[in-house]
C-alpha cells in the first residue's frame, strides 16, 4: 500500500504535481446569514457563505450555522444587497447618548410633587 | 484544530519598512489600545493586514488540511460511537475552515486566490499534518493533545484585535471543546486498556512528540517583527508562553495515565518553565518547505478533489455573479 489515505490507494488518478487552476468566482457570491435561535427571538448576523443561487446559500448556512445550534430559522441575503453606513461616519451618532429629553430619567416629577404637598398643608 | 501563525525568517527579510500617515496609525493604535476591535472597512496599516491575511489563511488551510489525516481514519474506526465522534469532529473542521476562509476575505483576498495558493504550495498550513496518522492510538494523540494545542493558540488568538477573526474564533473555540473531550477519552480508553492497547499508545505518543514541540514554532520572543504583532494584537502570545501554557497543562495528564515522552530531559523548573532536548528545528523547516513525510501526498487529495468538483461548481455557476466584499 501506497499510502494510508484510501483516497491516494484506490484512486489512480492522483497524480502528484498536477496542480488545478482554481478560477476567480469559481466559488459564486457570498450571501449574509442571519440565525434565529427561538420563535420570537430575532434574527442575528452570524457569518457568510460562498453560493451560486440563495436555496444552496440556505443549504450552506444550515450545514455551516445550523449543524451545532439550536436554531428555529434562518434568512440568507446577498452581500452585495447590504447596504451600509462607513465606520468613519459614526460620529454622526455621537450625540444619540446626550438627548437626555428622550430618556425616561430626563424628567424628574418628585420634588414638585413633595414641594405641593407641603405648601398644601400649611 | 490549528498551528501557530509561523512567519518564515526569509519572509521577514523580504518585509520592507511600509511608510504609513503617523495621525492615521497613531489613532488605530489608540483604538487597540482602548480593546475596540478593528473591522473590514476600517482604516488598518498595510503591514497588519497582510499579516492577518497571512495568518488567518494558514489557520484555515489547516482546518481544512488537518482533516485529512483523521478523515481517513472514519472507515476504520473502532466503534459506532468513535465513528459517529469523528464524523462529527471532521465535520467540525471543515466548517472551521469555511468560517475562517470568511474571516481572510473580508481582508481582500479571494477564497479562490486562497485555495490556489494552497494548492500551488505558496500558502502554507501547520506542519503537524505533514505527518502520518498510522494507527488508532494517533488519532487518540492528534485528538487530545494537538487539539489541545490547537486550543492554547485559539483561544489567545480569539481576544485578538480583528472583529472577523476574533469572532469565528469564539466559534470555533466553542466547537473545539468537544473535539478536546472526545480526544481525551479516547486517549485515556487506550492508556487503561490491554498492554498492546497501551504499546500501540506509547508509540504514537513518542512518534508525535517532536511535531507537538515544533507546533508553536521556534522561539520569537527576542523578534522585533513579533513585538510590533503583539502590539497590534495581531498576535497574543510568543511561541514559547503558548508552549509552555501547553506543556503545563497537558504533560501531567500523560504522565499520570503511566506514559512518558521520549525526552529525558522533559521537566518544568522552579519558576514554571518548561525545559526539553533541542527538538532539531531543521527538520521543522524542512517539513515547511514541503520535504516532510505527507506533504506531497496531502496536496495532491485536495488536488484531486478540487478537480472532481469543478463539473458541479462549473453547472451551478452564474456568469453574471460580481464579488462583494464582506461587511463582517
Amino acid at each position: 500500500m501506497d499510502s494510508l489515505d484510501p483516497r491516494i490507494a484506490r484512486l489512480h488518478d492522483i497524480r502528484a504535481g498536477e496542480v488545478p487552476t482554481v478560477g476567480a468566482h469559481d466559488y459564486g457570491e457570498t450571501y449574509e446569514v442571519f440565525h434565529q435561535a427561538k420563535r420570537g427571538k430575532h434574527h442575528a448576523h452570524v457569518g457568510t457563505v460562498h453560493a451560486p443561487d440563495p436555496e444552496l446559500a440556505l443549504v450552506y448556512a444550515k450545514e455551516q450555522y445550523g449543524r451545532r445550534q439550536q436554531t428555529v430559522n434562518m434568512w440568507v441575503v446577498r452581500t452585495a444587497d447590504i447596504f451600509a453606513f462607513p465606520y468613519d461616519d459614526s460620529d454622526m451618532f455621537d450625540s444619540t447618548p446626550q438627548k437626555i429629553h428622550r430618556e425616561a430619567a430626563g424628567y424628574k416629577t418628585r420634588d414638585k410633587i413633595e414641594a405641593y404637598k407641603k405648601k398644601q398643608a400649611q | 484544530m490549528y498551528g501557530g501563525g509561523y512567519i518564515p525568517e526569509e519572509e521577514k527579510r523580504k518585509q520592507q519598512h511600509m511608510e504609513e500617515d503617523p495621525a492615521k496609525l497613531a489613532e488605530f493604535e489608540a483604538r487597540i489600545d482602548n480593546g475596540e476591535k478593528i473591522e473590514p472597512h476600517d482604516w488598518m496599516p498595510a503591514e497588519y493586514r497582510k499579516q492577518l491575511i497571512r495568518m488567518i489563511e494558514q489557520h484555515a488551510h489547516s482546518e481544512i488540511i488537518g482533516s485529512l489525516p483523521e478523515g481517513t481514519w472514519i472507515t476504520r474506526a473502532p466503534s459506532f460511537k468513535r465513528k459517529m465522534a469523528l464524523i462529527a469532529k471532521v465535520q467540525d473542521e471543515i466548517g472551521h475552515g469555511q468560517l475562517l476562509y470568511n474571516a481572510a476575505e473580508t481582508l481582500g483576498k479571494s477564497r479562490e486566490q486562497m485555495m490556489q495558493d494552497l494548492l500551488t504550495g505558496k500558502s502554507k498550513y501547520s506542519n503537524v499534518f505533514n505527518y502520518p496518522a498510522k494507527t488508532w492510538a494517533d488519532v487518540a494523540v492528534i485528538g487530545f493533545l494537538i487539539d489541545a494545542a490547537a486550543i492554547v493558540n485559539q483561544v489567545a488568538n480569539s481576544k485578538g484585535s480583528y472583529g472577523p477573526y476574533s469572532r469565528a474564533l469564539e466559534r470555533i473555540c466553542y466547537e473545539e471543546s468537544f473535539h478536546l473531550k472526545q480526544g481525551h477519552d479516547a486517549f485515556v480508553a487506550l492508556a487503561t486498556g490491554t498492554e498492546s492497547q497501551r504499546a500501540m499508545l506509547q508509540d504514537a505518543v513518542n512518534r508525535w512528540y517532536r511535531p507537538i514541540i515544533h507546533f508553536f514554532g521556534p522561539s520569537d520572543k527576542d523578534s522585533v517583527h513579533t513585538g510590533k504583532l503583539m502590539r497590534w494584537k495581531v498576535k497574543m502570545m510568543t511561541n514559547d508562553a503558548m508552549r509552555n501554557q501547553f506543556l503545563s497543562s497537558y504533560v501531567p495528564k500523560v504522565w499520570e495515565l503511566g506514559l512518558s515522552f521520549p525526552d529525558p530531559k522533559l521537566h518544568k523548573d522552579d519558576n514554571g518553565e518548561w525545559h526539553f532536548s533541542d527538538p532539531n528545528w531543521d527538520e521543522f523547516y524542512q517539513v515547511i518547505k514541503g520535504n516532510g513525510p505527507c506533504n506531497a501526498e496531502r496536496l495532491a487529495v485536495r488536488s484531486w478533489v478540487e478537480t472532481q468538483h469543478k463539473w458541479i461548481r462549473e453547472a451551478l455557476f452564474n456568469p453574471n455573479a460580481k464579488y462583494t466584499l464582506p461587511l463582517s
